[in-house]
């Protein structure tokens, strides 16, 4: 008895020793984590000077940059990256979920076929399609200012590729339920729509939030598409020319205001849904 | 899908074959007349839709079809020429043949005509069909059927028709596109219309890339080094953030840690904020004028040197030298004004006197160099290199510290692109972990632990086989995903520092570069080289499938054993 309870005092010591080195690193890690985005923030207020200072706190703080914002480029690229995003957002969305449910609920003559095409396609580069793409885009005239429709469709033609994770979680829901509701009548439209999309619902978010995501990022696709003119860019394109050696003295401060103005709502969006975003994170790791 | 799903597969379907030789007349000729079957068995509106295809597919050919498909072997005879234009009396540009447009339409009518084949059988077939069903005496589908059958039994049709078409047309195409194009001479001065026309060059590229003509910066040498650091780049990145992430996540999921939602918070807040802003501003804190310079300079971790003032001299121009007396220091500002015409800390009269007489060495005036992009050139040449920084154009920081140029040093470059990309990765490795963390079962380490085995012990032992079984797709997606990350290595270095090795190869290749940045640098510009890219393109897919059919494969047996199943 007595032993035991040495031995037990011995553990709990270790395991204080240990849980404070964990909390210390947690910590450590926690501030290296952080501390780019304190810095933006902070640096996004400084007024005394436009280029890169080596220290954070501003000395004089303000609002300059901000408005600076609203008189530049930025309000064409950022309203470009919104309707881009959300129109994106809508069509992809049904494409992916129409094209998952399919692979998964379906047995037909083609779909081993399509799987595997679908999995050899993936591994080329995607860029390299990127230079037909932005010509036949420019014969079509939905480049530089027009870049706005040349990216969705662009974005939202190829997305089906991105079917994986959510056939994954549709494969999780039991075929038995579709072969009921059949038994009852329903047609395959109707299944599909009043039973099994509101039970994947965690995946149908997940899709929604990825859809929004990856326009609100991309850059090499909208790059070559609004080929350097400014109304066409998006905001990713349009933020890098700030960092150019010959503009970055101008514009480092307002790139950084223009860097928290982009980041803010979604990572506002990001915190509501981040229970479904790991979800479908883990469930596609998983799955591979 | 076993096998006797397959069998009954076969005994369902209809070979066209069969239906051509079993079929009646009208079965016949539904072959060159389409859905001339249909229309005798009553089916209109099918009828209609292949002929109609039919059709239109002639009236393609003719209009168009023929020719580009007769283009295609040459990709264009004629191209741009100068022609005198009597209206105008002068020589102009005629554009004629365009070989982008041939092999694309050519390429695109080549898949026409395999649509075409396709439905020419389906014509038969479907005319064999109902004839069979008429034989025997059953009702013949009618239109209003096959629409139904479109959102119940067919219904995959209906769901699968628009995106496949999107993935043929966006996806598959451009990818064969670009296959072909490493096959021609296709670069910025051949662009096929308004430079010049291209043509098919056989093996060439493939010969360039991998010949070692040209010593240590030939096109070999330098793809070889590009793919070495490819190779070691990919797997620091994808190990570092496997390991490192895993260890995150048990550190916070260990019994007795509390907060454990906060910490996963500010890590997963870290995903939200789009990548290539926390990317390029990371990029920019490891400046030689950004934050984490100024740090280390203001805290003395770096060594002094020597600052340079510029004297603004109303006879000379400007000079600078390191001694500080009547001169003027060279501060951002001043720089600034000097630079934009107006000159510092001088009386309005004098700052006439030297607008007027902008005179530098060798006769070149402020402008010239402002103009020329040469603003560098400038202070090298007023021995300003060594003793500040270069913000912009137009901006200029003196420093009494030497800065460490992190992007400028090759091994510093690629230490710290691996580093940012623990830091953008471990958030998600993390997430991941701990899902699976969680499914371990308990008693695997209750055993262990009655077994008297450590805690590296059980990590060694259980966690990692257990993570590697359950990940190993995952870590394969991410060691491809990984050799093609383009956006880390792109916002972060661009490529850089540069390597003076590659100036005979194209896209300016740095010490960074993946394939895939090369790739991309190598689509940029007027000397743009398209089929060096496209040639590029082609060895990443042998790479990345190699990869993955080995892993793959040797999966394959792993997975028999079940072992933690």
């Amino acid at each position: 008895m007595m032993k035991q309870e040495k031995h037990g005092l011995g553990m709990s010591a270790k395991r204080t020793i240990s849980n404070t080195i964990i909390y210390i690193i947690l910590i450590i890690m926690s501030i290296i984590w952080l501390a780019p985005f304190f810095c933006i923030v902070f640096q996004s207020f400084r007024t005394e000077s436009t280029w890169q200072v080596g220290y954070v706190i501003p000395q004089k703080w303000g609002l300059d940059n901000y408005k600076a914002l609203l008189d530049s480029s930025f309000v064409d690229w950022y309203k470009n990256t919104f309707l881009i995003a959300l129109v994106v957002c809508v069509l992809q969305t049904i494409i992916v979920l129409c094209m998952s449910y399919t692979l998964s609920r379906f047995r037909f003559k083609m779909r081993n076929f399509l799987m595997r095409f679908m999995l050899v396609l993936g591994l080329f580069p995607g860029i390299l399609g990127i230079i037909i793409l932005y010509r036949v885009l420019a014969d079509m005239g939905l480049t530089k200012s027009n870049a706005v429709f040349g990216l969705i469709l662009v974005y939202c033609a190829a997305s089906g590729m991105g079917y994986y994770i959510s056939k994954g979680f549709f494969d999780t829901i039991p075929m038995s339920l579709d072969e009921a509701a059949r038994i009852d009548g329903a047609t395959r439209l109707q299944v599909f729509i009043q039973m099994i999309l509101p039970l994947a619902k965690p995946i149908v978010i997940y899709t929604i939030l990825t859809a929004f995501l990856g326009p609100w990022g991309d850059y090499v696709f909208a790059k070559f598409v609004a080929f350097n003119e400014p109304s066409g860019m998006n905001t990713a394109v349009g933020l890098f020319t700030w960092l150019a050696p010959d503009a970055i003295g101008r514009k480092y401060t307002m790139f950084c205001a223009g860097g928290v103005v982009v980041a803010i709502p979604v990572t506002i969006l990001f915190l509501f849904l981040q229970k479904y975003y790991v979800e479908g994170v883990t469930g596609g790791a998983v799955k591979g | 899908m076993g096998k006797s799903e397959k069998k009954k597969k076969n005994s369902n379907g209809l070979s066209f074959a069969k239906a051509f030789i079993k079929g009646d007349i009208f079965t016949k000729l539904s072959a060159p007349i389409f859905g001339l079957g249909c229309f005798v068995r009553g089916q209109i509106a099918r009828g209609v839709m292949l002929l109609g295809f039919e059709a239109l597919f002639i009236w393609y050919m003719i209009n168009y079809g023929i020719y580009w498909v007769s283009m295609l072997p040459s990709l264009g005879l004629e191209g741009p020429a100068k022609e005198y234009d009597s209206f105008y009396d002068q020589y102009v540009t005629v554009y004629h043949d365009n070989s982008f447009k041939i092999l694309l339409y050519g390429v695109l009518t080549l898949f026409l005509i395999l649509a075409v084949v396709y439905t020419l059988m389906t014509s038969v077939k479907m005319s064999y069909t109902a004839e069979m069903k008429k034989k025997n005496g059953q009702k013949v589908d009618k239109f209003k059927d096959d629409l139904k059958s479109l959102v119940d039994e067919k219904f995959y049709k209906t769901l699968l028709s628009l995106p496949c078409l999107g993935i043929f047309l966006f996806s598959f195409l451009p990818i064969v596109f670009m296959i072909l194009v490493a096959f021609t001479n296709y670069d910025g001065a051949h662009d096929g219309y308004i430079t010049g026309l291209f043509h098919w060059v056989g093996f060439d590229n493939f010969k360039t890339l991998f010949s070692s003509n040209g010593g240590t910066g030939s096109y070999f040498k330098i793809f070889m080094s590009i793919l070495g650091w490819t190779i070691v780049w990919a797997i620091l990145a994808t190990f570092t953030n496997y390991i490192l992430g895993i260890l995150v996540a048990m550190m916070i999921n260990k019994k007795g840690i509390r907060f454990k939602k906060l910490w996963r918070t500010i890590l997963v807040m870290t995903i939200a904020i789009p990548q290539f802003i926390s990317l390029m501003y990371v990029s920019k804190m490891f400046d030689k004028t950004g934050i984490i310079n100024g740090l280390l300079m203001t805290n003395g971790f770096t060594k002094s040197q020597t600052v340079y003032y510029v004297d603004v001299d109303t006879h000379t121009g400007i000079s600078v030298s390191p001694e500080k007396g009547k001169k003027l220091e060279l501060t951002a500002e001043s720089l600034t004004s000097v630079l934009n015409g107006e000159t510092p800390n001088l009386a309005a009269k004098e700052n006439e006197k030297l607008k007027a007489k902008y005179t530098l060495k060798e006769n070149k005036t402020l402008d010239s160099y402002l103009k020329g992009n040469e603003l560098e050139a400038f202070v090298k040449e007023y021995g300003l290199k060594d003793g500040g920084v270069l913000i912009s154009e137009k901006v200029y920081r003196p420093l009494t510290q030497a800065p460490i140029d992190f992007w400028g040093t090759p091994l510093y470059a690629r230490i710290l692109v691996v580093v940012i990309n623990i830091w953008i990765g471990i958030p998600y490795m993390m997430l991941i972990a701990t899902g699976i963390l969680m499914n371990i079962p308990a008693d695997l380490y209750e055993s262990a632990r009655i077994d008297g085995a450590n805690p590296f012990q059980q990590f060694r032992y259980i966690t990692m086989p257990y993570m590697l079984f359950v990940t190993a797709p995952y870590l394969l997606t991410s060691f491809t995903g990984n050799m093609n990350n383009f956006g880390v290595i792109y916002f972060l270095t661009g490529g850089g520092p540069g390597n003076s090795k590659a100036t005979a190869v194209g896209g300016g290749v740095g010490h960074t570069d993946l394939l895939i940045t090369w790739l991309f640098k190598l689509t940029q510009g007027t000397e743009a080289s398209y089929y060096m890219a496209s040639v590029i393109g082609i060895v990443i897919f042998v790479i990345v499938s190699t990869i993955t059919l080995i892993v793959y494969n040797g999966l394959g047996s792993n997975k028999n054993e079940g072992d933690f199943a």
